[in-house]
């Protein structure tokens, strides 16, 4: 099993340090009854045994790393240098692919967590002053858009907001405009992809919460009321503190889980305005040509973020370990 | 207040997919209408080129003219197996690390959180080559082995914390009788640990079943499962009246996770707490 895990990124990271041959270039030369001719060909014979020979390619280094569609050193560099002003800067930074799948990366991330957080616990508040016997049903229906696959629920709402579907034609009267499109534009596509995180995520916080809710101690409730707490207040100073864990787990999961979006961008067919680590990785491995060297490239990359993000929480968790132990 | 704000929510969730399985009985030209949403409840369209207001024209094209059935055969095979195999070995694995005395819960927590957080396609990507190499590549066992390490440490995790949960004294007691070790683990253990089971199953079940990264990448054209099916039939089809065979495999596909959370809710509720309680 650990096998499993250790290959695997050993293996991107061998790959990442080659790229794919270059051709094998012959010149040969045409001589006909007016003249010779030289012409320079790819000997393909000769291309595809040096392939075989050696899968994994020629070594390159870290030059795959440094390229332009990855960390773009020379290109920022010369950006900088180059720059009028920092919006211009930040301009050229954001057409070079990596750059641009990493910003939109994170911004899912760190907004679309806070919102799940914030949607959860409104709805956990809310089905628990429900009467128990419409609790069940209500659970029911919150689980869909979580359990269900993400590429399928994605395509769903992608049928829904297109022009002519219902939500997207609904818009275009409420604002009165026929052109409004929510693909056309990158803003847009962004918010959609955004309350499309929200919308699978959001169950999963609700589930958590409504489980921790039902752990609140009555009698602190009961004594808050006595002291003549409103509802407001005794959600804000009782509830809110008791669940304070469970955010903090709720937190964890999500940081993980957007951090790499891939099925919704492939769902709404977004990849013109909106790219991720995940999409850009899985695009490498699709294209014509399979470039093997570019995905693992941006993969160890991409695990170095991983690693990045999850440090605080593993330090955290150790020192919980070992308190608990001692 | 609270109560409209449930509503909403619950009108919310529930509707795109009632939406969708009421549009998937149209035909294309009522689903996305042209000229009115209404079109598409009352399918004035589907009236006059079917006859009824009911068709069931996308379902019988996805499945039987694109082959749909295929790739429901296959994720079915996949799905079978990844949950057997991984809770064959969790159960036993699980069983042993929870009586082993050493305090492995850190460890496998740990490995487990990695493999969450990590994206499935840097995996599959370090996989690939050496795959296509050894002509792995394309074979339903292939994904199915992947699927189950992607699987394990969670499932390893889950059933760990719950043997720790059967009291040791079950099976001491067993084995004071003359049982062997296993013998206590058939007759002792396995009786009691159905809950624990199902609830890690479940899991199992819907990371298969959802997964779109390794079955995309690592499946060849006629080896595909249901999710990168579906993907496909976007690229290509731009036919009319072919992207209501994609709304229907879509529905088809979602019924069975349906029925899932409907008979499931309760195991499906408590396994998504039980992580937040314990850690």
């Amino acid at each position: 099993m650990f096998l499993f895990i250790a290959l695997p990124i050993v293996s991107v990271i061998v790959q990442s340090l080659f790229v794919a041959h270059e051709q094998v270039l012959v010149t040969v030369e045409n001589c006909g009854p007016f003249g010779c001719t030289q012409e320079t060909r790819v000997d393909r014979e000769a291309t595809a045994a040096l392939r075989e020979a050696q899968p994994l390619g020629r070594f390159n280094g870290l030059g795959t790393y440094v390229n332009r569609s990855h960390l773009a050193t020379a290109e920022l560099a010369q950006a900088w240098q180059s720059r009028e002003s920092l919006g211009q800067f930040l301009g050229q930074v954001m057409n070079l692919p990596f750059y641009r799948a990493l910003a939109f990366t994170l911004s899912f991330t760190f907004i679309v967590t806070p919102l799940v957080l914030v949607l959860g616990l409104a709805i956990a508040l809310g089905v628990n002053g429900l009467p128990r016997l419409l609790r069940g049903p209500t659970i029911f229906f919150s689980l869909l858009p979580m359990i269900v696959t993400p590429l399928i629920g994605s395509l769903v709402l992608f049928w829904m907001i297109d022009a002519q579907g219902v939500i997207g034609a609904t818009l275009q009267i409420l604002f009165d405009d026929p052109n409004l499109s929510l693909k056309a534009s990158p803003a847009l596509t962004w918010l959609t992809l955004f309350v499309y995180g929200v919308w699978h995520s959001a169950p999963f916080a609700f589930i958590v919460f409504y489980a921790g809710l039902q752990t609140v101690p009555a009698e602190t409730l009961e004594a808050a009321m006595i002291d003549g707490a409103t509802r407001w207040q005794r959600v804000r100073y009782v509830v809110i503190p008791h669940l304070m864990p469970l955010a903090v787990f709720i937190t964890l999961m999500q940081l993980m889980d957007n951090f790499r979006v891939f099925e919704p961008i492939v769902g709404f067919q977004a990849q013109a305005s909106a790219t991720s680590l995940s999409y850009l990785i899985y695009s490498h491995l699709r294209g014509d040509v399979q470039q093997f060297g570019s995905a693992a490239a941006t993969s160890v990359l991409t695990i170095l973020g991983v690693a990045i993000l999850l440090t605080p929480v593993l330090i955290r968790t150790w020192r919980d370990f070992n308190r608990k132990r001692a | 207040m609270s109560t409209g704000f449930v509503v909403l929510w619950v009108i919310l969730a529930a509707f795109p997919f009632v939406w969708t399985f009421w549009g998937s009985l149209k035909v294309q030209g009522d689903f996305f209408s042209r000229a009115d949403w209404m079109n598409a409840l009352t399918g004035p369209m589907t009236i006059a080129q079917t006859g009824a207001p009911f068709t069931g024209q996308g379902y019988v094209g996805a499945w039987i003219e694109s082959g749909f059935w295929r790739n429901v055969l296959n994720t079915g095979i996949v799905v079978a197996a990844t949950v057997t195999i991984s809770l064959t070995l969790g159960t036993l694995g699980g069983y042993a690390l929870a009586r082993s005395g050493f305090r492995y819960a850190f460890w496998l927590l740990m490995i487990a959180l990695v493999f969450r957080a990590m994206p499935h396609i840097t995996l599959v990507s370090g996989y690939m080559l050496p795959f296509f190499e050894w002509n792995l590549w394309g074979h339903l066992p292939t994904a199915i082995i992947v699927l189950v390490a992607i699987n394990q440490p969670f499932t390893l995790w889950m059933l760990h914390s719950f043997f720790l949960n059967i009291p040791k004294d079950l099976d001491e007691s067993a084995m004071v009788d003359g049982c062997t070790r296993f013998q206590a683990f058939r007759h002792v253990i396995i009786p009691v640990m159905w809950p624990g089971v199902i609830t890690t199953g479940l899991f199992s079940f819907l990371l298969a079943y959802n997964d779109f990264a390794v079955t995309a990448m690592l499946l060849s054209q006629e080896n595909q499962t249901m999710v990168p099916k579906i993907a496909s039939f976007l690229g290509s089809v731009q036919v009319e009246g072919n992207v209501m065979f994609a709304v229907a495999a879509v529905v088809s596909a979602t019924a069975p996770l349906f029925v899932l959370i409907m008979v499931f809710q309760r195991q499906i509720v408590s396994g998504l707490t039980a992580g937040a309680v314990k850690g």
